[in-house]
């Protein structure tokens, strides 16, 4: 297992070094510009220089390396003086800035996770709370009204899309009932208990948008899952011994189901790191994912590049992760 | 909100401990809490130019001098503005001098010179700056300090109208020493000053979170003692500007909501809560149709819309010019599109009063189909079985191309109805806005290419004088592969006698005739149709019903006069 990983992990050096020149050439070819929401009164011969300033009159090629050399070294180094409080040459390195706001990409990262994190995060683990209870449930007890409620309510919150939901709850709970702020406000610091309700009132409505949407797509996996399971000759094997239906649904089935399952589970994760665009924009919480879309509609290309980058080492590390965890809940499968 | 009562406690401390006479008012009336639907990215506008940085600056750096409500220029550091009868304008016009109030401090308590005004100067011209806003010191050949409290100013050539370097929002006084360490290309290294620059203005950075929320503090060291009336502003950004005019007029979490790009009916149903309510101010924007005049036909492929492509088969004919012109209910578009905030017109130079032509507004702001299909007809332009005329095997039927925008695709339905009643075919098509303004010189789908016949956006011309703008329709702008398609003379419009006559606006230094001039020429575009203009666009703000002392102002920063904002009653 242990040169398996080793292996995957030298594998992935290669791969996300093509994925990060893909990026970049993507990035390049798209006809976006810098300059392009500025207002029409700043005159085309000012925009040049200020593309200039940006770099962007350099060769594509040379551009790429210069972001490898500050991602890879610059960056890093810089994580390592601030974490150690030694100093490597004389500290003066470029780190990878942001054009719009001209402040290292890293730096807007960190700020943001938290927030992400928090809401995106809190929604995932939701979302596989309530899923697996009502996925196992309606598998056992298949096509019973507890089931079709399910089924029901997984396919809306399946298709019915979060920039709906969304709106919905705000139309509801923030303008008609004034329950919920609609306005996810990032400088709350929770230091008491009114402002640790503070923060669960502000949360409470994306987090319960995204939850449902995260049930929705797990549950059916489970169900799925049981159902193939409840079916198997070890399951009318552990009836016939006598042993517990609790047991036989709990211990046995629901354990064997769980495998593909937490592999599905395993490789969503990145996805709370991409944060939930729509929803982060719709309460504003302003987390990795409006960063994202800021970016992206403002060419903003260094950050552009650098968080999609920084999703894919996500998604390579837990697919590797995913892989690693099929051969421990599995002891069938082995990789040596 | 314990915060905030510290905070409040902290300022009304500082100003008891001051002594000041006046620090009753200053910070009593707790926190304003502003939404921008666009998050603003730095606090340093020379390094941005976007309108939401210049405005969000606006509180904590301010210009000499800037403009009120109706356009008119009022003195901000100075003791008055100068002109050639005052004598702060030289009679040559090659120099004007400003006189700094005295008194004035910097945040950090540090007095006001004119050095800051000249490193100010310095900063933006410095090479690989990339400074946004170096158009408003162009033709300024020097600044000079005679005294820490005069600023003179030197022109390479004579200036009729002087008014932009440290005039507006968009050129503030940023501080020397603060700055000094950031000039060229050091500029974007200095993170924590372009963050928070210190300023004289009434508000100070607190905190700034990029492209998410600012948080400020009133400035102890503001020049009236009994302003800010708040003692905090929270800026937040994010979001669409539905939800944003929701948060201010529906649910009244929010007190000010800045661009209001919503649809009319929705917004009526916003305001009708009863929380809130919309400000509208109107500037020089003009949502217009350019109309090319070079061929852009697809089949010339990359010589299309340019010089060698030859005039446009059809647009290069007055009478069809006009037809197009007269066909567009503009009275319609405005309903459905703008609401109130957008006026029919037909001047590319809508505003100020002193130079809106009332001209062209009797055959064109009313349509008259039979007028236009008549002026076709007798053109020679006859209709085919589709109903789309023609004449020597030239069809009017035109590419008409915007920006991505659902008001702009509503409109374009909408003309290409009217146009369709003359005869005049239309096809629709739209491209991003980062792409179609982004002047990417590879990319075939930018306004400057203009590779369609017709094009819809919006322009404007900063402060409230036109020479600079009416220029752009000289015959040396037009756009085309020798200049890497960079002229402002979109439509390719070129005539001589409009050459000259901005050639002798540049040259007239009377008000009144400066005036005239402007005039003439946006007459001369619309009657030649050089464009179609629509819509007097105007910007649309919404704040709630408890803040009092907005002055919506459409010619400098929208929040101009925070200083003199409160919690009304």
């Amino acid at each position: 297992m242990f040169t398996y990983t080793l292996r995957r992990l030298l594998f992935a050096i290669p791969t996300l070094l093509i994925i990060s020149f893909v990026i970049f050439a993507l990035l390049d070819l798209a006809p976006n510009d810098p300059t392009g929401d500025l207002p029409l009164t700043i005159p085309p011969e000012v925009r040049e220089q200020i593309r200039a300033s940006l770099g962007l009159d350099q060769p594509f090629f040379f551009r790429y390396l210069y972001w490898l050399q500050q991602f890879f070294i610059n960056e890093p180094l810089n994580i390592l003086e601030r974490m150690t409080g030694w100093q490597f040459g004389d500290g003066n390195r470029m780190r990878v800035l942001s054009w719009a706001t001209r402040s290292p990409v890293v730096d807007l990262i960190v700020q943001r996770l938290p927030q992400t994190l928090w809401v995106v995060g809190l929604a995932y683990l939701f979302g596989v709370l309530i899923a697996v209870p009502i996925g196992v449930i309606s598998a056992y007890k298949q096509y019973s009204i507890f089931d079709q409620i399910g089924t029901f309510l997984s396919m809306v919150g399946y298709s019915v899309p979060t920039f709906f939901t969304g709106v919905l709850l705000v139309v509801i709970f923030s303008s008609y009932l004034q329950w919920f702020p609609s306005v996810y406000d990032t400088n709350l610091v929770v230091n008491d208990f009114s402002s640790f309700f503070q923060q669960i009132k502000q949360m409470a409505l994306p987090v319960t948008v995204l939850s449902l949407f995260n049930a929705s797509q797990i549950t059916r996996f489970v169900r799925a899952s049981m159902l193939d399971n409840l079916h198997q000759d070890y399951v009318r094997t552990a009836r016939a011994k006598g042993v517990k239906e609790k047991s036989v649904l709990l211990v046995h089935v629901l354990r064997n189901s769980l495998i593909p399952v937490v592999t599905v589970i395993a490789l969503g994760v990145p996805t709370i790191f991409s944060g939930a665009i729509i929803t982060e924009q719709i309460f504003r919480v302003n987390g990795l994912g409006q960063l994202l879309i800021i970016a992206v509609q403002g060419a903003d290309i260094p950050l552009v590049q650098t968080l999609t980058f920084i999703f894919a080492v996500l998604i390579v590390l837990f697919n590797l992760i995913a892989d690693v965890l099929y051969g421990i809940l599995d002891p069938r499968i082995r990789y040596d | 909100m314990k915060n905030l009562k510290l905070l409040l406690a902290g300022t009304v401390a500082a100003l008891a401990f001051a002594g000041s006479a006046a620090y009753a008012a200053r910070g009593t009336d707790g926190d304003l809490k502003i939404l921008f639907w666009q998050a603003v990215s730095t606090m340093n506008p020379y390094l941005s130019g976007g309108t939401k940085e210049v405005y969000a600056s606006s509180m904590v750096i301010e210009p000499l001098a800037r403009y009120d409500e109706t356009g008119a220029l009022v003195p901000t550091l100075v003791t008055e503005i100068p002109t050639v009868e005052n004598g702060g304008v030289a009679k040559d016009l090659l120099s004007m001098t400003w006189k700094i109030k005295p008194g004035v401090k910097w945040s950090d308590g540090t007095p006001f010179t004119a050095d800051d005004v000249i490193f100010t100067w310095k900063y933006c011209i410095a090479p690989d700056g990339g400074c946004a806003q170096a158009a408003q010191y162009e033709g300024v050949k020097s600044v000079e300090a005679p005294d820490p409290q005069t600023v003179k100013i030197t022109f390479t050539e004579p200036k009729p109208y002087p008014y932009s370097a440290f005039v507006g929002a968009q050129s503030p006084v940023i501080q020397k020493k603060q700055f000094e360490n950031c000039v060229g290309a050091k500029a974007p290294g200095c993170t924590s000053a372009n963050f928070g620059p210190i300023g004289t203005g009434p508000f100070v950075v607190k905190e700034f979170k990029p492209n998410d929320v600012i948080t400020l503090t009133a400035n102890t060291n503001y020049r009236d003692a009994a302003k800010p009336a708040f003692a905090t502003v929270t800026l937040k950004g994010g979001g669409d500007a539905a939800s944003a005019a929701r948060a201010v007029l529906e649910t009244g979490e929010y007190d000010y909501a800045w661009n209001m790009q919503v649809e009319p009916e929705i917004l009526a149903k916003m305001v009708a809560a009863g929380k809130g309510k919309l400000e509208t101010a109107f500037g020089t924007q003009v949502e217009r149709i350019n109309l090319n005049h070079y061929n852009a036909d697809p089949s010339l492929g990359a010589k299309r819309s340019t010089k060698e492509a030859g005039p446009h088969p059809s647009l290069s004919d007055p009478a069809v010019r006009r037809a197009l012109s007269l066909a567009i209910d503009r009275s319609i578009i405005v309903e459905a599109g703008y609401g109130a905030a957008g006026k029919a017109t037909c001047n590319i130079v809508p505003a100020p009063a002193a130079v809106a032509s009332t001209k062209n507004d009797s055959w064109c702001l009313k349509q008259d189909i039979a007028a236009a299909n008549k002026l076709l007809d007798d053109a020679g332009w006859k209709k085919g079985p589709d109903g789309i005329r023609a004449k020597n095997g030239v069809k009017l039927s035109y590419l008409y191309a915007t920006s991505t925008n659902s008001v702009r695709q509503a409109t374009q339905e909408l003309v290409k109805d009217m146009w369709s009643q003359i005869g005049v075919g239309a096809e629709l098509r739209n491209a991003s806005a980062s792409v179609f303004f982004g002047g990417d010189p590879a990319s075939p789908d930018t306004f400057q290419k203009f590779y369609a016949d017709v094009e819809m956006y919006t322009n404007n011309f900063d402060g409230t004088d036109p020479e600079k703008y009416l220029a752009e329709w000289l015959c040396d702008k037009v756009p085309g592969p020798a200049n890497g398609w960079q002229g402002q003379n979109i439509p390719r419009y070129c005539n001589p006698a409009y050459d000259k006559l901005v050639g002798e606006l540049s040259k007239t230094a009377e008000l009144d005739k400066r005036a005239a001039l402007a005039k003439q020429l946006n007459d001369m575009l619309t009657e030649e149709g050089a464009h179609i203009p629509l819509v007097h666009r105007g910007s649309v703000s919404s704040h709630s019903l408890k803040l009092a002392g907005v002055k919506m102002n459409a010619w400098d920063s929208e929040l101009w006069n925070i200083a003199d904002w409160s919690r009304g009653k």
